[in-house]
């Protein structure tokens, strides 16, 4: 087992540069996701550990050892891809052995290896199928599978959810935390699904065009975002922002009470309020109001998208609101640690 | 309703017979063929014996004993086999490097090989003629004629190739190497079973090209070499009077050829239409 440590990482395509300098510290035994919207370069770095892409510029290293110029299969890493990648002629039994008897690892050990993955991921019915002839959900486990043989020092996961439908994919979310508890290993986990980021992680690693956003602990990111675009990305509905205006009795966004006293920004405020974290209140010490427009019931909480004056939406979430009608006007207010406060122009946290 | 049904009988009838006299007009000239080399040469020429004639063998009895039709039958098969296994030994190799490996040069490097197709064979033949004969002593040999043959079709068999390798998802070839084999492991173990079945049309159509090549084979050969293109070749009599034996000749040297194709068309249609992973 090992951590994992990046330095001053960067990758350019000829011309391009697509990571900009990453540091990353990962612990042993640490699960950590790499969330981000696509081409972020979030599974760039991913392949750059597994030594599937060439690294440009600075230093990978896994436990005490510089991994840059090592062989993908000598690194102690072992990845499950998106597509699973299965070898298509060969049974789930060889899928997983295969790595194995490159090693010139003994029949026995071999064998030990596959029942004993086999067992942890309930395939052992199929070891002697071929890949065509399972499921999404089994050929995902037969590729963790192929994974797990290898007794590797950190896991590597590339979107490994994103094929499988919505049921099996929460299903398979769980086994995979399941096996972290189990192995205690390293694994770093891709993925564009914030809730897959905040169920599964440790440690969140917020990506934006080659570079590092925001690292921290689920509840970290979701409690204090540093900047707009991780506020706007963690979460789910997202958050609602509102752009403020400032004199001396405060900050407003559109309602009868400031949302807090004024603060300084060079670049102006922008105020951001959860939809869960929206409260009905009286007009007068309502933050901000909104013509409701539409009411999305989902059983347990509703949905109530709202059209403030400018014409501009949000969102607020609540347990139940009783008949209220299309076209009222609503207001709201948030607890005082509820309140996210963002410079405007440079989009840091205030 | 009406309408439907009129137009449905009437393209069950027209399209069919369409097909059929297209396959007729095609297929005629080897069915002129076949008959012919069961004339005598006197009666090939006679247009009142064009269905209606006494069969005979002489002309097949008469090539294997007089125009030693084995030993050019032999030489086709060692020159078309060897072209065709030096081909795919170049040709995996370099289509696997630019399907898996592409640089920006791939492209130009696969038009460039394309283009060598463009130019016409008969500009080369005075070099290829001097330089073979009077300057490496290599001219009527096989091994001039596997390395001629291998050439020629070497941008077909990479093109073809690479196609195949092309459909092949690149995440498996790096979970091989995630996996840790090298690159001959890759190509051993996960290229070709994968895209066997592309692999196997592309040899198998190779080979055809190979057995059929007249061109280079005829002008490259006297005896040690000669194909079955020169056996034909060779009874072409300019005056016409050979008919007979020139069809059974070349009914001889298209047979296994047809034969071999047949056998495998399953094959060689699912290679050439589906692809290698489906």
């Amino acid at each position: 087992m090992a951590g994992l440590t990046i330095r001053g990482v960067t990758k350019s395509y000829g011309e391009t540069q697509v990571m900009h300098g990453v540091d990353l510290d990962i612990e042993d035994g640490e699960f950590v996701v790499y969330v981000g919207p696509s081409g972020c370069g979030k599974s760039t770095l991913l392949r750059m550990i597994a030594g599937l892409e060439e690294i440009s510029g600075g230093e990978i290293s896994i436990g005490d050892r510089v991994v840059n110029e090592v062989a993908p299969s000598k690194r102690g890493v072992a990845m499950v891809f998106q597509t699973y990648a299965l070898y298509p002629h060969m049974s789930v039994y060889n899928n997983m052995a295969f790595g194995l008897k490159q090693i010139k690892t003994p029949k026995d050990e071999i064998d030990r290896r596959v029942r004993e993955a086999a067992k942890i991921l309930h395939i052992e019915e199929y070891l002697e199928r071929t890949p065509r002839a399972l499921s999404g959900g089994q050929r995902q486990r037969v590729a963790i599978g192929r994974a797990i043989v290898r007794e590797p020092d950190v896991f590597l996961f590339d979107e490994p959810l994103s094929n499988l439908d919505a049921a099996l994919r929460g299903q398979t979310r769980l086994e995979i935390a399941r096996l972290h508890e189990r192995l205690g290993v390293t694994m770093i986990y891709v993925t564009h699904d914030q809730v897959e980021a905040m169920t599964l992680a440790d440690k969140i690693v917020v990506l934006r065009d080659g570079r590092v956003e925001q690292v921290g602990r689920p509840m970290d990111l979701y409690n204090t975002p540093q900047n707009l675009f991780v506020a706007s990305f963690i979460g789910s509905p997202a958050m609602n922002f509102f752009k403020a205006e400032m004199n001396k009795d405060g900050v407003f966004i559109g309602g009868k009470a400031p949302v807090t006293k004024a603060v300084e920004a060079a670049g102006g405020v922008t105020v951001g309020l959860r939809p869960e974290h929206l409260i009905p209140c009286e007009e007068s010490e309502a933050f901000v109001s909104g013509k409701l427009e539409l009411v999305e019931q989902l059983g347990d909480h509703e949905l109530l998208h709202l059209v403030r004056e400018d014409s501009s939406e949000f969102v607020a979430k609540m347990e139940f609101l009783a008949d209220k009608k299309r076209g009222e006007a609503l207001y709201f207010k948030a607890a005082e640690d509820r309140i996210h406060l963002f410079d405007s122009k440079s989009e840091q946290r205030l | 309703m009406a309408v439907v049904s009129q137009n449905t009988t009437f393209s069950k009838v027209f399209w069919p017979a369409v097909a059929w006299s297209v396959a007729i007009i095609f297929f005629f000239p080897i069915f002129w063929m076949v008959f012919t080399s069961f004339k005598t040469d006197a009666d090939a020429v006679k247009p009142e014996f064009l269905f209606f004639f006494t069969p005979t063998l002489e002309n097949y009895t008469n090539m294997t004993e007089n125009y030693d039709y084995w030993r050019f039958a032999i030489n086709s098969v060692i020159t078309a086999t060897f072209a065709t296994i030096f081909a795919l030994v170049v040709g995996v190799p370099a289509a696997y490097a630019m399907a898996f490996n592409p640089s920006r040069a791939t492209k130009d490097v696969l038009m460039w090989m394309l283009s060598t197709k463009m130019l016409p064979a008969a500009a080369v033949l005075y070099p290829m003629t001097f330089l073979t004969k009077n300057f490496l002593d290599i001219y009527d040999t096989h091994f001039l004629i596997i390395v001629v043959l291998c050439l020629i079709n070497l941008p077909i068999v990479i093109w073809m190739l690479f196609t195949y390798f092309k459909e092949i998802p690149k995440e498996i070839i790096e979970a091989g190497k995630m996996d840790g084999v090298d690159t001959w492991g890759e190509i051993k173990d996960i290229l070709i079973p994968l895209a066997w079945g592309g692999v196997a049309s592309t040899a198998l159509l190779c080979f055809i090209f190979c057995w059929n090549e007249a061109y280079w084979t005829v002008r490259l050969t006297t005896t040690e070499a000669a194909t079955l293109s020169k056996l034909i070749e060779g009874n072409r009599a300019p005056e016409g009077l050979f008919f007979g034996r020139l069809s059974a000749v070349s009914t001889a040297a298209v047979g296994p050829i047809v034969v071999l194709g047949w056998f495998c068309q399953k094959q060689l249609v699912q290679g050439l239409t589906f692809g290698a992973v489906k």
